[in-house]
């Protein structure tokens, strides 16, 4: 069975009267296990039970449609139509495990979702184009949707023809079902334009954050460190005549304070630009990562070549975060660091490393987090992190981003 | 003693080269680039290599491969490598051929010369000179795991230095105390770590190294 796999989430659709809608991150949706086909026997009998309330909903649509006239007819149109969309998301759900692909609903997210009065709520309903696709699709899933249903379900018992026959009728609904009620193409766009723009911001506000902080260092530290060392020398060169031992004294304060600046910059570049990685790629910067961890560790990185430099950065300082967290928290635990580049079932290479301990788990990732905002900066290259640490039982920290490797650059030809 | 000398910063190239000089060795050749340094190294054969990780064609670990490719030639090259910062896996590898001549330090070392100089004379006589952040790297490693954890402070200082590569003598000198003190020092140490004595100093320093080098509770 293959594992649910996150795709790019579902992002707010800014409504266009009014101020844009923002719900906040936007969660991931899940794609689901393909039904076998026992479960879609299940479904299919489950589907023609719930074509009964589907025609509740048909027969309370004329309803209220009739009654707009007189003015009650109105807030049973908005109860309706919630119905309506609620039986079209249990469909959804039930037909994207048949399919084992996602429908996310195509609905536009509202504004003020809990204001404004029945006829500010059903305009917005009716100005919806998914509210009338919604209707179409009910004339359908009550017509030839449950003919098929009953069809497949009739039909399973019957070897050999049902075995086979029957999924593919509750397929062919399913699809039906997609088409009419899942997102169009256009909405898939606009939904990954979304995720887009809020990873950009999210990427624009590290990039700023990291300058500032960079100034800050260089402002505090190396730059504080000459001034002094300038004036301890100015001062020597002062008393060098007059009081010689002092000047020695200055001197060597001096020296002090270049070394310390060396140290404070070099700290500095590493958090910006690691050498090692530079030097020897994600590979090879890993393994400089295993050797700070004080206990035993396991290396197993193999990869075909190197990912782009801001990727190799992300995914270097993900890890470094990573081991840091176990050092901190399960200082003398086994590590594991385990790292290959696969072609994903859509041809596209994903480079994926784990890093794990059996320390004592319980680690979570909370969102001001240094692993939070590292998860963050992957999501720009849609990438992955994910943090499974059951407490007591260790700590698995996985990584996942597609990209492509250039393979190693080949060393220059020796001058002679 | 005759030296060969890889530094790409002239700046730095010509500062070194007078440092050099000013003590007593003989700048054989001075080269700015990877290919060159292997040529020279195994031409001139000198006493002693100071040679800076990064240098031209790739700016990487160039130096380093050539001194190690040097070694790898005339085995036992004395090679002393400097660098902007210190990894261990570098240091790894400049000791993976288990034998001594090797050194690795800070470029900020430089500003120290009598300690410079000491070091450079420790490699070219076949012993070693780790950089000091190195080997704490290496000891921090170790910290949770015992018998590390079983040495006394002035143990573990004790045990640094060995591990930079210092003579007793030298250690007595940097920690203000009597040789004897440090020899008694370095006997439990080597008990407690279950390693074995030895007379020569650099074997002595390389079975610390090897065993700091390995991994914690292995």
């Amino acid at each position: 069975m293959s594992q649910p796999v996150q795709r790019y989430p579902v992002g707010p659709e800014p409504y266009p009267a009014g101020p844009v809608a923002s719900d906040g991150p936007a969660q991931p949706v899940e794609v689901p296990a393909q039904a076998n086909r026992w479960a879609m026997f299940g479904y299919s009998a489950l589907q023609v039970l719930l074509s009964v309330y589907g025609w509740l909903i048909f027969a309370l649509l004329i309803v209220a449609i009739v009654l707009v006239i007189v003015w009650i007819g109105l807030p049973v149109l908005l109860v309706v139509l919630a119905m309506l969309r609620g039986y079209a998301d249990l469909h959804r759900r039930l037909d994207s495990r048949i399919l084992g692909a996602p429908i996310p609903p195509p609905y536009r997210r509202p504004v003020d979702a809990g204001g404004g009065g029945v006829f500010v709520r059903l305009r917005m309903r009716l100005t919806d184009p998914a509210t009338w696709r919604d209707m179409v699709w009910l004339l359908e899933v009550q017509s030839l949707g449950f003919a098929l249903h009953i069809a497949a379900f009739v039909a399973f018992p019957i070897l050999p023809i049902g075995y086979w026959g029957s999924p593919l009728l509750m397929r062919m609904q399913a699809s039906i079902t997609r088409v009419l009620i899942g997102p169009t193409g256009e909405k898939e766009l606009q939904q990954r334009i979304g995720q887009l723009e809020t990873s950009r911001a999210a990427s624009v506000d590290h990039s700023a954050a990291e300058l500032r902080r960079i100034e800050r260092d260089l402002h505090d530290g190396a730059q504080a460190r000459l001034v002094a060392l300038g004036m301890n020398l100015g001062l020597a060169e002062e008393l060098i005549t007059r009081d010689p031992d002092a000047a020695a004294q200055l001197i060597a304060e001096a020296r002090a304070s270049s070394s310390t600046a060396l140290s404070e910059l070099r700290s500095l570049v590493r958090g910006i630009h690691p050498p090692v990685l530079a030097d020897r790629g994600l590979t090879g910067g890993i393994e400089a990562l295993a050797l700070t961890h004080s206990g035993p560790v396991d290396v197993d990185v193999q990869l075909p070549g190197r990912p782009p430099a801001p990727v190799e950065s992300a995914v270097y300082f993900a890890v470094a975060e990573a081991v840091t967290n176990t050092a901190k928290h399960a200082a003398g635990a086994s590590l594991w660091i385990w790292g290959r580049y696969d072609a994903d079932a859509d041809g596209q290479g994903h480079l994926r490393i784990t890093v794990a301990d059996d320390g004592v788990g319980g680690a979570t990732m909370p969102p001001a987090g240094g692993l939070a905002g590292l998860a963050q900066r992957l999501e720009t290259f849609d990438g992955r992190l994910t943090l499974a640490s059951p407490s007591g039982a260790g700590t698995v920290i996985t990584i996942d981003v597609p990209c492509t490797l250039q393979s190693a650059t080949a060393r220059p030809p020796a001058v002679h | 003693m005759r030296v060969v000398l890889a530094e790409d910063l002239a700046l730095l190239r010509d500062g070194l080269i007078r440092l050099l000089t000013a003590h007593d060795f003989e700048v054989v050749e001075a080269v700015d680039n990877g290919p060159s340094l292997v040529r020279a190294l195994v031409n001139h054969r000198p006493d002693v290599a100071v040679v800076d990780v990064r240098l031209p064609p790739s700016f990487t670990d160039e130096g380093l491969r050539a001194a190690l490719e040097a070694r790898h030639q005339v085995p036992g090259l004395p090679v002393l490598v400097l660098s902007q910062y210190v990894e261990q896996l570098y240091a790894r590898e400049l000791l993976a051929q288990g034998s001594g001549g090797v050194g690795y330090l800070l470029k900020d070392r430089v500003s120290d010369i009598g300690q410079f100089v000491e070091a450079i004379r420790r490699v070219a006589g076949g012993g070693t000179a780790m950089d000091p952040e190195v080997i704490s790297q290496l000891l921090s490693r170790h910290r949770d795991s015992s018998p590390i954890a079983t040495l006394t402070p002035r143990e573990r200082e004790v045990l640094g230095h060995m591990a930079e590569g210092r003579s007793n003598a030298a250690i007595a000198g940097a920690m203000f105390i009597t040789e004897k003190a440090v020899g008694k020092h370095t006997n439990s140490i080597f008990i407690k770590l279950g390693l074995e004595q030895s007379e020569d100093d650099n074997r002595r320093v390389l079975a610390v190294l090897a065993y700091l080098d390995a991994a914690p509770g292995s």
